[in-house]
Order: structure tokens, then C-alpha cells, then sequence
């Protein structure tokens, strides 16, 4: 089954991110949602159903209902759903299959997360599903085993891994000191990022993401309409969803360097996209960069190099703004934050304004982009969801 | 019929603190010697079952018919801890279980009434496991000399190792050492008076009873194991009765601490450890009065012998401050960090404790996978509650993959290592690891599991196991 070309995407918005005191839950969707209206040249009158993203519910296990309240978007289903980091992408492939159902034909998905109210600075600990057993999980210290392995079957030292994973530090926040609606806008040197505090050995803090509040959203609605709405419409090429069957921490045989979720969601989305070789036929990429060593196991399981081909792609600036396959071009997860349920809306609305050369800043702006994947990995981690995306039909 | 005891086993915290330290935190004079503290994650019960399990390496869990547990430390004021120490030693339910307190004296009380139970065969094979972290006023010596620590014995008539010969008690009723309700520190009468009519009267009394009920000489005993509340309190009643310098067994006041109820089982156990076959072994417990007993060691003994007690008093890291002592044994708060994102629930911790307490897995029994916790479903093969229980916390396992977390932990014990083992059948385990050095921990490092504290989310405590590294002699 493929939706390829059904759908496009015909507005989008997206909030400052950053620690957003003055903001809550609430201006953060009709910041983004303000902002996406214009974009599409629609109101919200004309929005059918909302479908939300977002993993904490903050007001007494209830999230839709707020969102709804703030926006006084009348008559309509809002449909929230946590998925861990991948529920802004949830939010967008399940209003890309209501559209594609023929269902409805606008429809808007909304992420949003306000992190900054949880009083800490950190995603907290005891996050997995039982009380007892996970109780001092924490995101960090699950993440860092990918490079813990990583490091140990490809021979690095520990300083020769992390000077490696410095460079998708480095990188990411050359990137972000470029984009305005980051949170952190400061380049960073090799050297700062192995100076840093160790947070999770061996991740410094350089090596994690930030917490920060935001929210995006994206208008969507059928590709054979698209065009009588604006002339730069969107087309969703493809997408994956995979989810692996337990904890890794758990999984018998399970390696760390690789995640089936990975391997199986990025494919999945390539096939329906047509996609033979991601490394040539990807122009740009968002990926979930919520630690270095995520976004180098990426790059791997997702094609964009060959196996324990990160580690001389990296060094040789692949994926860099002018390398062969920019990827995290606005900055990532690493300038951005991760408010969880925002991200993969966020991601998705650089790869729109890089598909539409309308970039918000021109000196990010990547040349001749046709295709554009968004993507984010959540949980343990156990959960992958990726989208692709066109600037034509085919 | 011969009975006695089958097994022993010791065990001590793997921090330790120099009394000089906590002498020199409060200008004045540190006493000689160091003393066990107990982990964050340890309290009388976490260390009564690491002692039990020590038995249980020698005898057969599934002719446990009895556990009693005796502490003046347990955690819980009103609850049965006995019983969730044999659910975590993976008990049947239908065995007898009491617990013993009020009283230092509990230990050697608990122990008499296995022996009773068990000549009385009311029960076959009886653990009497005894823990305790005894706290003294702070900038008192007692502060100084109470000291962290587990010990069992198991009673039985099988395989004995020392046989029982006699038991004598005493009471004596005197305000010597006393908390009242809801107090922390142990109050302790004048130094003097305390001895005197204390201590000294109980066990001289109960020494000449013993030894007038047997009709033996101070000279017959290999071994007297004393109670000691003081570094030299045992030598002095054991002069006093006669026996020489040379067959008192050492009371450990200078490595370990007064440990209260497990203390005389403690020292027991270290007798035992080095004991030869036909020795007479005389060991007595203080509080209130005393209770003492007499064993033969028989020839058994060197199957049970491997040293342990010695090695686990190697086993050890310093707690370089005073304050950690404080908050370790939460005399002083520790920021407990971010709240945890999943809440507790005594209904589901009820539902869940075949894994989070007994340690048990599921091994599929299509295609042999086994998962830690307990799986109804089988990751490998998709079979449903098609599977066995099977004993997991057992076993070792080596690092597979691990990260440490310098943040995840409350203030004073921040570090939070997350550890992914596998074992020799490929069975992966997710834990967190304790009494880590984190300079040893490494790819391929050898763990075993423990049974620990996790935290005291919904006002009770939630226990599950936790793996440490095998350090030589184990932790017995």
C-alpha cells in the first residue's frame, strides 16, 4: 500500500522554542497555529479535525482538552496521542491517513509540549513502565549505551569516540546559530564539547539535548486540491512506523548499535517513496539527534552510509550543511530542545521551508532540494516513525 | 536425633567509614578502627536477605520450613518483614515465618527458638536471618561503634555442621540501652552502671548457667563467641569466666561495629568460618539479659567452609566524609532529584512480585528463551503463557552494555549505573548496579544480584534486586 502523492502539506507554523516562561501550553499552539493559518491562507474554520501530539498531560492526565479550550476550534474531533518522542509524527501520519481515507479533506496535526513547567531541567527519571524495575531510567543513560557499544566493536577509545560524536555536536550547533526559532544560537568547538561536565558517561553535556518548550503544526489536506490553495504545496512521498517489541535493555541478542525500529520504519518510508539509494536521492534530513550517539546509529541504519561508515563520514563532514547529505540543517534536537510532542512537527516544518526555499534564514538554505525526510526515535528507545517529503508530484 | 545448625553466613555493606573521620567531623577523639554503613539502598531487610541467601547456597530452599528475622532496626514499625524476606529468598509460602525484636538480645532469641522448633519438629529446616543499622547519637562513641551488618544461621537436622548442645538464658530486667516510640537514637545509660548491672551481670550469669547445665570447663571451648557492645567488653567477661585471651573469638568491633541483634550470629559465623571438626563453640547474645548456647562442630564443617567471612571483610570502599554517613543513614536530608515519572502502586507491586521480589524469569518452553522480568508473551518465538518460572537471581551475569549517569541519583549518591547483562544461557538482564567502583566497571564484568531498595515511592518501600559486581570470596 502506498499513499504516495494523496496528500500535501499546505501551511505550516512553528513557535520559538526555548524556555518559555512567559508561555503556556496554551500560546504555544496559537503562537504556531497563528502562524500556520497565514501560511495556508485558511482559518481555523476551515480545520476538519486536529490530531495532537503530546506526551506529558499536564492538567490531571488530560491533554486534548486543554489545547482545545485554548484554540476555540469549534465542533470538530481533537485526537491526542503519546508516543513517546515520536507523537509529533504520529500526529502528522494519522492526519495524513484521514486525509488519505477520504475521511476528511483538511486537517491540521498539532504537537506541543511545555516541559519547562515540570520544575526540572531534565526529561526525569523513572520514566519506563514499571515503578519498581525502571525506576532511575533515565534518557541519557539509556542513549548512551549506543556509543558505549558503538565504541567497543569499532575498536574506539573512549577519547577517539567522543572527539567523534563532538563533530555531530559541533555541527549541529553551527547549524542552529542560523536559525531563529532555536533555543540555543552559540557555535561550539571540538574542544568546548570534550572540556564539558559528563552527564552520562561517556555523553557529555554537549552531547545531549536541550528541554525546552514548543509547539508546530502543519495544514494538510488532498494533493489533487493542494495547488488551488498555494503554488508550493508539499507532497507526503512516504512514511514508516516501527516499533520494536521490548526494551532494549531487555532483548535477547539485542547489539545497541542498530535498532530494527530504525532499520524497518526509514525503509518502509523509502519504498512508499520510491527511494532506492537515501544517501543520493535525500537531499535534506532532520533526524533525531536527542544524543550524538543517536544520530550517528542513525545514519546507519537509515542508509545514509554503509556499516561503521559513521565514523569516516563524519570526520569528512558528510553531513554537514555542504556535504553530500546535510542533515540536522536547523540545528536538531541539540538547538532546538526536545518538548517531545512538538519535535516531529518542528523537524517536518524545516523540511517544508527547505523543500520551498523559503527557509527563514537564507544562509541555512540547502540548493536544489527535491526530497526531504523528517524524523524521531522514542522511548527506551523502541519507537521510529519517519516521513518523507516532495516540492513536486512523481 | 542430632540438630544444630546446617549453614552460616555473614554479611557486610560494602562501605565502610574510619571512626577517626567521624571523631574528627565533631573535634574530638576518633575511636580506633573503622565500621560498616550501610548502602542508600540498604536497610535490616535488604541485609537479613543477602545473610539468608548465604544459607540458602548451602541448604535446599525447598525444605525451608521456617524463617525468623530479628532486628531492632527493621524498617517497617508495624508489617511483617520476615515474610518479605522469604519472599525474596524465593520461599514457599507455606513456610512459618516470625519476627523478633525489641531487643539486641533478638538474634540469640530467634536462633533459641529455631533450635526449639526444630527439636520439637515443629519444623525441619529453620533460617534465622538478623540484621541491623543501630544509630547512636550524633558525637556519641556509640555513633562510632554500632556498625552495619547482616548474619544467619539455619537450623536443621541434616548435614550439621555444628551440633547443638545446650542452651542457658537469663534476664535482667535494667534500663541500659532503650529507644522510645518513634526515636531514632539509642539511648544509653551512665557507662559505668550499664556495664556493671548491665551487660557485665547478664552474661556472667549466663556463662556459669551454661556452664553448669553442660558440666564444662572454661578450657573444653575452642571458641567463645561474645556479643560486644564496646571494643573490649567480650574480652572482659571472658576473662572473667575463666577462658583465655586466645579463645575468644575477636568481635570484629574494630572492622565491622556492634550490628545489635546480628551481631553474635555475626561472630558466629565467623568462628565457624575457621572452625575445625570436635571443636566446642560457646557463643551468647546481650539485651536485657542474655541467652547463650553450646555447639560441637562435626566434620561437615569443611564442606561449608570457604572463607567467605574473611573476604568480605577485604570488600570495601570508604566513605570519605561524615556527612555521607549522615545522609546514607538518612540523619540528614538528600535532595532526592527529579520525581520519578511512574508512580507506585502496592496493588500492582502485589501483582508483580513473583519478578520484583522472588526473582523469578519465564523460560519459554517452545524455544527455551528466558526473560527477567517475567514475560507472558516470549519475545523470540511469540508463544503465550507457554513457560516456566525459573529462579533468576541465583545467577551471574557479565556486562554486556552500561552507562553511567553522573546526575540520575539523589544528592549524596548521584551516580546511577544502568546495566545491561547477559548470562552464560544469553539471558539479558536490566539493572541498575551498586557497590560499584566505577573505575572497574567495564565490558564483560562479572555481576550477581542483590536484593535492594529502589525507593519509598508511595510511602512504603519498593523493593527489587539490583546487580553488583562478584568481588573474590563474594559477599558470602
Amino acid at each position: 500500500m502506498s499513499i504516495k502523492d494523496q496528500t500535501a502539506i499546505v501551511g505550516m507554523g512553528c513557535s520559538k522554542f526555548g524556555e518559555r516562561w512567559d508561555c503556556g501550553v496554551e500560546d504555544l499552539v496559537i503562537e504556531s497555529t497563528t502562524e500556520c493559518f497565514e501560511d495556508a491562507g485558511v482559518g481555523p474554520k476551515d480545520i476538519q479535525a486536529v490530531f495532537l501530539g503530546q506526551m506529558y498531560a499536564p492538567v490531571g492526565g488530560l491533554a486534548a482538552s486543554q489545547v482545545i479550550d485554548a484554540l476555540k476550534m469549534k465542533d470538530i474531533p481533537f485526537i491526542r496521542n503519546e508516543n513517546w518522542c515520536t507523537s509529533g509524527h504520529m500526529a502528522l501520519i494519522s492526519a495524513v491517513m484521514a486525509v488519505a481515507s477520504g475521511a476528511f479533506d483538511v486537517v491540521m496535526a498539532l504537537g506541543v509540549e511545555k516541559l519547562k513547567d515540570t520544575g526540572y531541567p531534565g526529561l526525569g527519571t523513572g520514566r519506563g513502565m514499571n515503578p519498581v524495575s525502571e525506576a532511575r531510567r533515565t534518557a541519557p543513560g539509556s542513549f548512551a549505551m549506543i556509543a558505549t557499544r558503538y565504541f567497543y566493536e569499532h575498536g574506539l577509545s573512549i577519547d577517539e569516540g567522543r572527539e567523534l560524536l563532538a563533530r555531530i555536536a559541533v555541527k549541529n550547533h553551527s547549524n542552529g546559530a542560523l536559525s531563529p526559532k532555536a533555543h540555543f544560537h552559540n557555535e561550539i568547538t571540538i574542544e568546548q564539547v570534550l572540556k564539558a561536565p559528563i552527564i552520562a558517561s561517556p555523553l557529555g553535556l554537549f552531547d545531549c539535548c536541550g528541554n525546552s518548550d514548543g509547539s508546530a503544526c502543519a495544514i494538510i489536506t488532498r494533493a489533487d486540491v493542494a495547488k488551488s490553495m498555494r503554488d508550493d504545496p508539499i507532497y507526503i512521498k512516504g512514511f514508516g512506523i516501527s516499533m520494536d517489541p521490548m526494551l532494549p535493555h531487555n532483548r535477547p541478542g539485542f547489539g545497541w548499535t542498530s535498532f530494527p525500529a530504525l532499520v524497518n520504519s526509514s525503509h518502509r518510508a523509502y519504498e512508499m517513496a520510491g527511494i532506492k539509494n537515501p544517501r543520493e536521492e535525500i537531499d535534506v534530513a532532520e533526524v533525531h539527534d536527542c544524543f550524538t550517539p543517536t544520530e550517528m546509529a542513525i545514519y546507519e541504519d537509515f542508509g545514509f552510509t554503509t556499516r561503521g561508515g559513521a565514523i569516516e563520514d563524519i570526520r569528512n563532514g558528510f553531513f554537514e550543511r555542504t556535504g553530500g547529505l546535510p542533515v540536522n540543517v536547523d540545528g536538531g534536537l541539540k538547538c532546538f530542545g526536545h518538548p517531545v510532542g512538538a519535535s516531529g512537527l518542528r523537524m517536518t516544518y524545516e523540511i517544508y521551508k527547505q523543500l520551498q526555499y523559503k527557509v527563514d534564514n537564507p544562509a541555512r538554505q540547502i540548493k536544489n532540494v527535491a526530497r526531504g525526510l523528517s524524523h524521531t526515535f522514542g522511548g527506551p528507545p523502541q519507537l521510529s516513525a519517519v516521513a518523507v517529503f516532495g516540492n513536486e508530484k512523481g | 536425633m542430632s540438630i544444630g545448625i546446617t549453614a552460616f553466613s555473614a554479611y557486610l555493606p560494602y562501605n565502610r567509614i574510619k571512626r577517626e573521620v567521624m571523631g574528627t567531623a565533631w573535634e574530638r577523639r576518633g575511636l580506633k578502627g573503622e565500621r560498616c554503613v550501610a548502602n542508600t539502598n540498604e536497610d535490616s531487610v535488604t541485609m537479613a536477605v543477602e545473610a539468608a541467601r548465604g544459607c540458602l547456597r548451602v541448604v535446599d530452599r525447598e525444605k525451608v520450613d521456617a524463617l525468623y528475622f530479628a532486628s531492632v532496626t527493621a524498617p517497617y514499625a508495624e508489617k511483617s518483614q520476615s515474610t518479605l524476606i522469604a519472599t525474596a529468598c524465593n520461599l514457599g509460602t507455606g513456610a512459618f515465618t516470625a519476627d523478633f525484636g525489641s531487643t539486641p538480645k533478638a538474634g540469640t532469641t530467634a536462633l533459641r527458638a529455631a533450635l526449639d522448633a526444630v527439636a520439637a519438629k515443629s519444623a525441619s529446616n529453620v533460617i534465622v536471618t538478623a540484621a541491623d543499622c543501630p544509630v547512636g547519637y550524633p558525637k556519641s562513641d556509640q555513633e562510632q561503634l554500632y556498625g552495619d551488618a547482616g548474619a544467619a544461621v539455619a537450623i536443621g537436622s541434616e548435614n550439621v555442621v555444628a551440633e547443638f548442645v545446650a542452651a542457658a538464658s537469663v534476664n535482667n530486667e535494667i534500663i541500659d540501652r532503650w529507644r522510645n516510640y518513634g526515636e531514632r537514637y539509642i539511648n544509653v545509660g551512665e557507662g559505668r552502671f550499664i556495664a556493671d548491672k548491665g551487660y557485665k551481670k547478664a552474661m556472667g550469669d549466663v556463662l556459669k548457667a551454661i556452664l553448669k547445665k553442660t558440666g564444662l570447663e572454661a578450657k573444653d571451648f575452642a571458641k567463645v563467641v561474645l556479643a560486644s557492645p564496646g571494643l573490649k567488653d567480650s574480652a572482659g567477661v571472658a576473662k572473667k569466666a575463666g577462658f583465655a585471651d586466645e579463645q575468644v573469638q575477636d568481635n570484629m568491633m574494630l572492622e565491622v561495629g556492634d550490628c545489635a541483634s546480628a551481631q553474635p550470629l555475626l561472630l558466629l559465623a565467623a568462628a565457624l568460618d575457621t572452625a575445625k571438626p570436635g571443636d566446642k563453640i560457646l557463643v551468647a547474645g546481650y539485651g536485657n539479659g542474655a541467652d547463650a548456647f553450646v555447639f560441637t562442630v562435626t566434620k561437615e564443617i569443611t564442606k561449608v567452609q570457604k572463607g567467605a567471612f574473611a573476604a568480605s571483610l577485604a570488600n570495601k570502599k570508604y566513605l570519605n566524609s561524615y556527612i555521607r554517613y549522615l545522609s546514607f543513614r538518612g540523619l540528614t536530608e538528600a535532595n532526592p532529584g527529579e520525581p520519578f515519572r511512574t508512580f507506585p502502586s502496592n496493588a500492582a507491586y502485589w501483582r508483580d512480585q513473583k519478578s520484583l521480589l522472588r526473582g523469578l524469569g519465564t523460560k519459554c518452553r517452545k524455544c527455551g528463551t528466558t526473560t527477567f522480568p517475567a514475560n507472558r508473551i516470549c519475545p523470540t518465538c511469540g508463544a503465550k503463557d507457554e513457560n516456566d518460572l525459573v529462579l533468576i537471581t541465583d545467577r551471574t551475569a557479565k556486562v554486556f552494555n552500561y552507562s553511567i549517569d553522573n546526575l540520575a541519583g539523589r544528592s549524596d549518591d548521584p551516580v546511577v549505573v544502568q546495566t545491561v547483562a547477559e548470562d552464560a544461557e544469553g539471558t539479558r538482564y536490566y539493572m541498575l548496579m551498586t557497590d560499584f567502583d566505577t573505575k572497574e566497571i567495564a565490558i564483560g564484568l562479572e555481576l550477581e544480584f542483590t536484593f535492594r531498595m529502589i525507593y519509598e515511592g508511595g510511602n512504603y518501600r519498593n523493593y527489587y534486586w539490583m546487580c553488583r559486581p562478584v568481588r573474590k570470596g563474594g559477599n558470602e
